[in-house]
This record gives C-alpha cells, sequence and structure tokens, in this order.
C-alpha cells in the first residue's frame, strides 16, 4: 500500500544565456508509489496555479528505453539506483522532511537550455561519424546467410542497449563520452557486419569526440556504475583496442 | 471528395512486383532537384528519410525531441514479424497475410496488408545488414518466438528492446546521410502546420522548441511519419509527447481521416495507482502464456490475494473461452478483464485491476525457469509496483497503446491530399480493427524502407509541381493563423492546467469511446466534448512565453488539437454500430454475450471529410473486397 511524504525540493532554476540558482519548493503529500518526475508534475502544477512558470526537465517515454530524461538528484545521474533512469525511481525510495537537490546533468558539453534541460546533441554527432552500417536499402543478402556466434550476438546486444541518457558523461570528472562511443564501437566491433568500417568509424567517432569537448578517460569507472542500462568499462577497453588498430591498417 | 484506393490490377500475390513497374522513376541524376519533408523520426520516418536520401532526393527530417533516437518506436518490446519459415513451421507469405487480415477482424484493405506480408522477409534482411542484434540460436542462426495470434513462430527479437534495436538501427541509417548532408536533421522542432498551395501539400510550418521561432519549410512533397493518437485517452503507453497534432492539422487543411474510433487496449499493463499517475506501462503479453488470470468469486473481496483460497477464485478467461483460455487474441482478454471489474469482482486499490497469478506455473517448472523466461519483466513489475510477482500475484489492467486508425492513404501511402504522404502507425492502412503483436515495427519499417520510397516517384515523376518559395503567401497565412493560435493559449491565464483538461477528456473518452461502447454513453460524450473544448478556451493556465522553451504551451498546443480530434473519434464510434476487433458495441452481440460483426454494412473504411469547423465532418465510405479470404466470425470458445 502506498504512503505520503513530505520533501522539500532544491531545484536549479536557469534560463538559457543567464545565470542559473537554487529554489526551494515544497512538495506535500507526495504518493511514494509516484515516480520522480510524477512528483515533478504534481510540483509543476502547484507552480503553474500560482502563477510561476514550472520547472522545465526532459522526459518523453517514462518506461526507461528512450534515455530523454536524467537529472542529478542528490549529486547522482538518475538518483544511482541501481540500472535505474529518472523516470523509473519511485518516491517509495525517499524519505519524509528529506530535502532533495536537483540539478541539470553538468558537463561541458552539456550547456543548459533551461532549468534542467541540457543539449545533449554532442552525442548525435558522435554516431553521426560512423556510429552505423553504411548499409543501403535493398543491399542487404538474405538474413541467415551470415551466422553468428550466439555469445558475440548477446555481448553486442549488451553493448547495444545504451540509451544515450548521457548520465556516463555526467557522471565522468572528466565529462568524458567514453562509455557511451565505447558502447557503438563495440556493437559493431563484435558482429561481421561492422568489420569493413571498422577504422573509420573508431577514428571518426573518437575524433568528433575530442573536437566536441568531451574529456579523456582516465579510469575511473564512474560510468559504468552510472548506467542505468549497465553497459560495461570492458566495452571502454575494447574500444582502445580498436582505435589503437586502427593506426595500423 | 473522391477516395481511389489505387488498388493495381490482378491476383494478390502479383499486384505489388507488377506496380513498382509501372511506377514512374525520376531519372538519378534529377533526384537531387526534389525536396521531401519527412515529419518524425520513429521507425517509419527515419527509414523512410534515410532511404528516400540514399536514393537522391533532398530531405528534410523534423522531430520534436532532442535526437531522433528517441521516438517511440522505440518502446516496443516483443518483435517484429516476417514469413521466413526459418522454423520450417509452415509460415509463408500469403498465412503472414492471412493471419494479419483475420486478426484485424477483416477490416484492413487486403492489397496492402499481402505487401506488408511480402516485404517482410526484406526487412529482416536488411536489419541483420544493419548490425541489429537480434537474438541467436548457438548455431548461430537466427532465432524466432511465437506470438498471439498465428500458429506459427515468426517473430523476430531483440530480447526484450526489439523496437529499441530496430530504432537504433534506423537512426544509423539516418545518421548516414546526415553525414553526407542528404538529409538536413531538425531537432526539438515541432510541426505546427501542413501548408498546401494549389491543392498540393508544399511544406510546414514548424516551431523551433527552444527560440519559439515558427520557421517555413517548403518540399516537393511532404511525408507524416508522426505515429498515433493513443494519447487522447491522457493515459496510454504512449511516450508523454505523442500527439496527433500534424495529423489532425493536415485532415483540416484536406486529408481524409480513417477509422479514428480504432484503438487497440492491451490486456497486460500496470494497472493505474492514483491521480498523480501520468502514463501506463505495458507488460509484453507473452506473460500470458504462464500466467492465469482471475479475480475473487465474491465482489468487494480485500483480502490479500494469497489469502483466498482455491475454489474462491474465479478464472473466468478459463471459464469462458476453455479451450484458448489465458490465451485469447488482446481484444478478449482486456475486454473481460475491464467486464469483471464493472462488475465489481476488480482487486487492487482501486478496484479496477485482476490477477495474473505464476503461481502455478512456478510450480511446475521451478521459479529459475520462470525467471529466465519473464525475469526482465517480473523486475520492472517489481520496480514500478515494489511488490514480488514470484511470491503474490501480479495486478494487470488494459491500457490503450495503439491506433489502428488514422489518415486514409491510397495504395501509394499517399493521402487524399495530393503530395502529402502518411506512413507507420500515422495511416490506417494495415492493421484493420485490431493488431496483431509484433506487426506494428513490421509495418513501420516496410513502409518506410521499402513501401514509400517506391511509390513516391510516381508522384514526384508524374505531377507537375511548381516551383514555390517561403514567402508564398499560404505560408504567411499559416504562419499567422499559428502564431495567433499560440498567443490565444497564452492570454487564456485561466484556472486549470493542461493536464487537468487533458485528464478529464481522457476519462471520459476511457468510459465511453474505449474497449465498450454504446450509443447512450458515446451521445454523452458528444455531448460533453465541445463543453470541455469551451472551457479548456476560457480557463487554461498556460504559463511563461511563446519565446522559448515552454513545455507548458508545448503541451496545452497539442491538447487543443485532441479536444477536437476526441470528437471525430467518437462520431465513428458512433456511426459503427457494430462489434469489430478491439471495440465492443454493447448494441451488437451474440447470444452468448461475444462481439458481432456485421459485414453486410460495414466492411467498409469509414474516412471523414473535414468540412469547416461549425459544419459536420462528411463520411465516405471505402468498400472493402475480399476476393482472396473468406470472411468468416472469429471464436475462441
Amino acid at each position: 500500500m502506498s504512503d505520503t511524504i513530505n520533501i522539500s525540493l532544491k531545484v536549479w532554476r536557469q534560463n538559457q544565456g543567464e545565470e542559473g540558482h537554487f529554489e526551494v519548493y515544497q512538495a506535500k503529500d507526495i504518493d511514494t508509489s509516484a515516480s520522480f518526475l510524477e512528483m515533478l508534475d504534481v510540483v509543476n502544477e502547484q507552480l503553474t496555479l500560482n502563477g510561476k512558470e514550472p520547472i522545465a526537465f526532459e522526459d518523453d517515454c517514462r518506461e526507461g528505453i528512450c534515455g530523454a530524461c536524467g537529472v542529478l538528484v542528490n549529486g547522482t545521474t538518475h538518483g544511482s539506483h541501481e540500472k535505474t533512469t529518472l523516470c523509473q525511481l519511485h518516491m517509495r525510495k525517499f524519505k519524509n522532511n528529506e530535502q532533495i537537490v536537483i540539478e541539470p546533468f553538468r558537463a561541458h558539453p552539456f550547456t543548459v537550455i533551461k532549468d534542467l534541460v541540457v543539449d545533449r546533441s554532442g552525442l548525435d554527432a558522435i554516431i553521426t561519424e560512423g556510429g552505423y552500417v553504411s548499409v543501403k536499402t535493398g543491399n542487404a543478402p538474405e538474413a541467415s546467410t551470415t551466422p553468428i556466434k550466439k555469445e558475440l550476438a548477446e555481448a553486442a546486444m549488451d553493448a547495444a542497449e545504451c540509451i544515450g541518457c548521457g548520465a556516463c558523461v555526467a557522471a565522468c570528472p572528466n565529462g568524458s563520452a567514453m562509455l557511451f562511443t565505447a558502447a557503438k564501437v563495440s556493437q559493431y566491433a563484435l558482429l561481421p557486419q561492422g568489420h569493413p568500417e571498422r577504422k573509420q568509424r573508431v577514428e571518426g567517432m573518437v575524433g568528433k569526440m575530442d573536437e566536441l569537448g568531451f574529456g579523456s578517460c582516465s579510469n575511473e569507472y564512474e560510468c559504468a556504475v552510472a548506467c542505468p542500462k549497465g553497459i560495461d568499462v570492458q566495452n571502454i577497453a575494447r574500444l582502445n583496442r580498436e582505435f589503437i588498430k586502427a593506426s595500423f591498417m | 471528395m473522391k477516395l481511389d484506393s489505387k488498388i493495381p490490377e490482378g491476383p494478390v500475390a502479383e499486384k505489388w512486383t507488377k506496380h513498382k513497374l509501372n511506377v514512374k522513376l525520376v531519372n538519378p541524376a534529377n533526384r537531387r532537384k526534389y525536396s521531401v519533408i519527412v515529419v518524425g523520426s520513429g521507425l517509419a520516418g527515419a527509414s523512410a528519410a534515410a532511404t528516400m536520401a540514399e536514393q537522391g532526393y533532398v530531405v528534410d527530417c523534423f522531430t520534436y525531441n532532442d535526437s531522433p533516437r528517441r521516438a517511440h518506436s522505440i518502446a516496443a518490446q516483443g518483435g517484429i514479424n516476417a514469413a521466413k519459415n526459418y522454423p520450417n513451421d509452415g509460415d509463408s507469405i500469403y498465412r503472414l497475410f492471412y493471419d494479419t487480415v483475420k486478426g484485424g477482424d477483416f477490416r484492413a484493405r487486403e492489397a496492402n496488408v499481402y505487401r506488408l506480408a511480402e516485404v517482410s522477409n526484406q526487412i529482416i534482411d536488411h536489419c541483420v545488414a544493419q548490425g541489429i542484434p537480434f537474438g541467436r540460436e548457438y548455431g548461430g542462426y537466427l532465432d524466432n518466438r511465437s506470438f498471439g495470434g498465428a500458429q506459427v513462430s515468426r517473430t523476430f527479437y531483440s530480447r526484450g528492446q526489439t523496437g529499441q534495436q530496430l530504432l537504433i538501427g534506423a537512426y544509423g541509417a539516418l545518421s548516414k546521410e546526415i553525414k553526407k548532408k542528404t538529409v538536413t536533421m531538425y531537432t526539438r522542432c515541432e510541426v505546427i502546420d501542413v501548408v498546401v498551395i494549389d491543392g498540393q501539400a508544399r511544406g510546414i510550418i514548424s516551431r523551433n522548441l527552444v527560440t519559439g521561432e515558427l520557421t517555413r519549410h517548403v518540399a516537393d512533397a511532404v511525408v507524416l511519419a508522426t505515429g498515433g493518437y493513443s494519447n487522447v485517452f491522457f493515459l496510454s503507453t504512449n511516450a508523454m509527447a505523442c500527439n496527433a497534432s500534424a495529423a489532425w492539422r493536415a485532415y483540416k487543411k484536406g486529408a481524409a481521416f480513417a477509422n479514428p474510433c480504432y484503438t487497440q487496449i492491451h490486456p497486460t499493463c500496470i494497472p493505474v495507482h492514483g491521480e498523480y499517475q501520468s502514463k501506463l506501462t505495458l507488460m509484453s503479453e507473452s506473460l500470458r502464456n504462464d500466467g492465469r488470470i482471475w479475480v475473487p468469486k465474491a465482489k468487494g473481496d480485500k483480502r490479500p490475494a494469497n489469502d483466498i483460497p482455491e475454489d474462491e477464485r474465479d478464472y473466468y478467461l478459463e471459464r469462458k473461452y476453455p479451450s484458448f483460455g489465458n490465451l485469447v487474441p488482446r481484444d478478449l482478454a482486456s475486454r473481460n478483464a475491464k467486464i469483471v471489474c464493472d462488475e465489481g469482482y476488480g482487486v487492487g486499490p482501486t478496484g479496477n485491476a485482476v490477477y495474473l497469478d505464476f503461481a502455478e506455473a512456478i510450480e511446475r517448472v521451478g521459479k529459475d525457469n520462470i525467471k529466465a523466461k519473464y525475469g526482465n519483466l517480473f523486475e520492472m513489475y517489481n520496480r514500478i509496483t515494489d511488490e514480488d510477482p514470484y511470491t503474490t500475484p501480479m495486478m494487470i489492467f488494459p491500457a490503450v497503446h495503439y491506433t489502428m486508425g488514422g489518415l486514409w492513404v491510397d495504395y501509394n501511402l499517399m493521402t487524399s491530399l495530393p503530395g502529402l504522404y502518411a506512413i507507420g502507425e500515422c495511416n490506417f492502412s494495415d492493421h484493420g480493427a485490431n493488431r496483431l503483436g509484433a506487426s506494428a515495427l513490421m509495418q513501420g519499417l516496410a513502409d518506410g524502407y521499402f513501401v514509400l520510397p517506391n511509390t513516391i516517384n510516381d508522384y514526384l515523376a508524374s505531377e507537375k509541381i511548381p516551383k514555390v518559395g517561403t514567402d508564398h503567401a499560404a505560408f504567411a497565412e499559416a504562419e499567422t493563423v499559428a502564431q495567433d493560435k499560440l498567443d490565444k493559449l497564452l492570454a487564456i491565464k485561466g484556472n486549470r492546467t493542461v493536464d487537468d483538461f487533458h485528464r478529464e477528456l481522457g476519462l471520459l473518452l476511457w468510459e465511453n469511446c474505449g474497449m465498450g461502447r454504446s450509443e447512450k454513453g458515446l451521445k454523452k460524450a458528444l455531448e460533453r466534448i465541445p463543453q470541455i473544448r469551451e472551457e479548456f478556451w476560457k480557463n487554461v493556465n498556460v504559463p511563461g512565453s511563446a519565446d522559448d522553451l515552454n513545455q507548458a504551451l508545448e503541451k496545452a498546443n497539442r491538447v487543443a488539437d485532441f479536444m477536437e480530434f476526441a470528437e471525430l473519434m467518437v462520431k465513428d464510434a458512433l456511426e459503427r454500430t457494430e462489434s469489430c476487433g478491439g471495440h465492443f458495441r454493447e448494441e451488437s452481440q451474440t447470444d452468448e454475450g461475444e462481439a458481432l460483426r456485421n459485414d453486410d454494412e460495414y466492411a467498409h473504411v469509414a474516412t471523414w471529410e473535414f468540412q469547416g469547423l461549425d459544419k459536420e465532418p462528411a463520411l465516405h465510405k471505402e468498400p472493402l473486397v475480399y476476393e482472396e479470404v473468406k470472411l468468416t466470425q472469429r471464436s475462441y470458445k
């Protein structure tokens, strides 16, 4: 059965091009079965009715797969409950009268658009440099012509589960997008379909990552802890191998 | 309005091949002179934009999300159907075609469905070539699972995230073209209107959601791949921002809307918890393979499930449908859950839930086996409800999650507005009155990769499309109308939030235009909708301005369209006095209380034409002619 709690929210408010600041709001009688985003909905309804602007935050599917949501909750990405996106974090994880600090993802390449909404288009720009197999519609041979070892297909799927939320970047002290990039590079390094373009892929994606100001990896592994999909840091090792191999190709 | 479905002549199995030969083509060197706008970047939109760009067209693609990868196709779990017959269990293109027509309760167009089945195999080939990690067997070959409404195993899957993997594949294809600059991607841009010049769709007005700026985009053809309208119900399994606005505005500009009352209600969703609930979560219907559905035999029994003895439980699906039991199709499972809850047998805090019990399966095959099969679903359920389905029965309730109705399209996927195409869930054509599991992904990709890129050539090559610029008066007018509407929404400053209105509308539709419908209920809804709409325009509170990121304004603009669309949906439901697919019309049932179709009067596509804001829409009926399939009444007893 559900209970209700009272909480106090310390929320980052910022308009584009202006300096940001924290504001404190009280949220009363929050149902503990509500999700974190539903709690924000309730707060926003109140703000609206009181003539204030609601808190801008990003979300869409609310079932942990689209990767749109994500903020820092008490300093940790998505509230850092194991393998949980913010939309799947529930209020039963919080205590009555607790103060919750909510900030946008903080990373050099993620500029704040408004309040908790940041610009993560850098991640798309990295994918654009080669995070795919260049096959035109109509090119494909019969699907069963290339058997793929089950273990490889499973490992590729492990990497492919990335939802592109950017928590890894926000959790990294260097603001590195290594885990994100490594997940995509790994998926195609593991599968034969990815091999013809492996050199261009890894060099293009890593190059773009550097160009956009994402930091380097210094083996903190914070990214893997923050990842709501449990993407393994081994993928970073694989990315490094691919990158070194590419220089001999 | 004259509706010409343009179905090619000849045997159903030869229509698509012949049609491809008859389609006029644009010379490869000339294609770069043509531009196409694609609205939406889900499976249908991304695959269409990428494929048309590969062919040489200049493509502009729009999404309201911050990235094309976030489109709601990503949330599809179960899989994608194809007629590969890898398991050697008797599948064929014809069988997939037949199952889809039958599953749709004989309300889909035969020729379109056959084509869908025909290209299904190419989709799998293409997706494997893209490096999508489909589930495989130890020999390295592709694995298949079975799904509702079919006697064969034809569903390809990537764990429980098939939609995600296919979408990321299409997003990759799109990214490849963005890199080549053949596609220009507009993210955080919402389409506000379709611009029509001399009877042809020639562009759009879009709103940059970050700056609030309205911009004009001109093209030779416009493709809507904007998904379905489940969110008209407020609570659905759709993503929060899914909306009907682009389709609805196209309707108001002359594109006919087909079968708006066809919505699909999925039986295995997590029930509503409280007032604050923002959306519903679906769990794969594969759960019904092992779970037994029941309610207490006594009304209002508040005892915990495990305290209710076996002989005081009513396994109502097993009782009513002994041969299919818990595996009846989606529509029957959903409707029966609502019936028992309406009668007062429902469980949980709201009384709107039934049990899905795995105790017997766990005893039969062991917890480990159940965990291996459904572990991720059990985990998801536990995360949301904080209950352990291994020891306590799950609670489930139906929820809206797909809409079979949509913009009317011909065989070429062109709407009744020349130059405007609709693909994926946005159109009406392939699923009839009920969609089978694992068919939505198939249709989105069929339309985007293989159908539209062939058929759009015909229009571009044969129609006279004069050069126009965004300075044309039609653009200026559409922009002014859009701006006025936004200004009006912001000026109201009333006492109720957008969500408050949306919730009221949604509940009204759920009660009266959901699974069970009656003339009385529909007429009540029809009377109430204009009243809610009127109050919305007088009393809604939209804070902020139109000059920056304003999510409340985005929402208000979408809900304003739902307020209008809802009325057409109910009108269509009122007009269709038969029960079909997921729609149970109380006045049309058999002596045993089962859905009764009326093929004599309703074997048609109900297509609505906008006549003006204060006028009744005109109804046009496209007869559904069945040359291959014999119409039968479904029975699952």
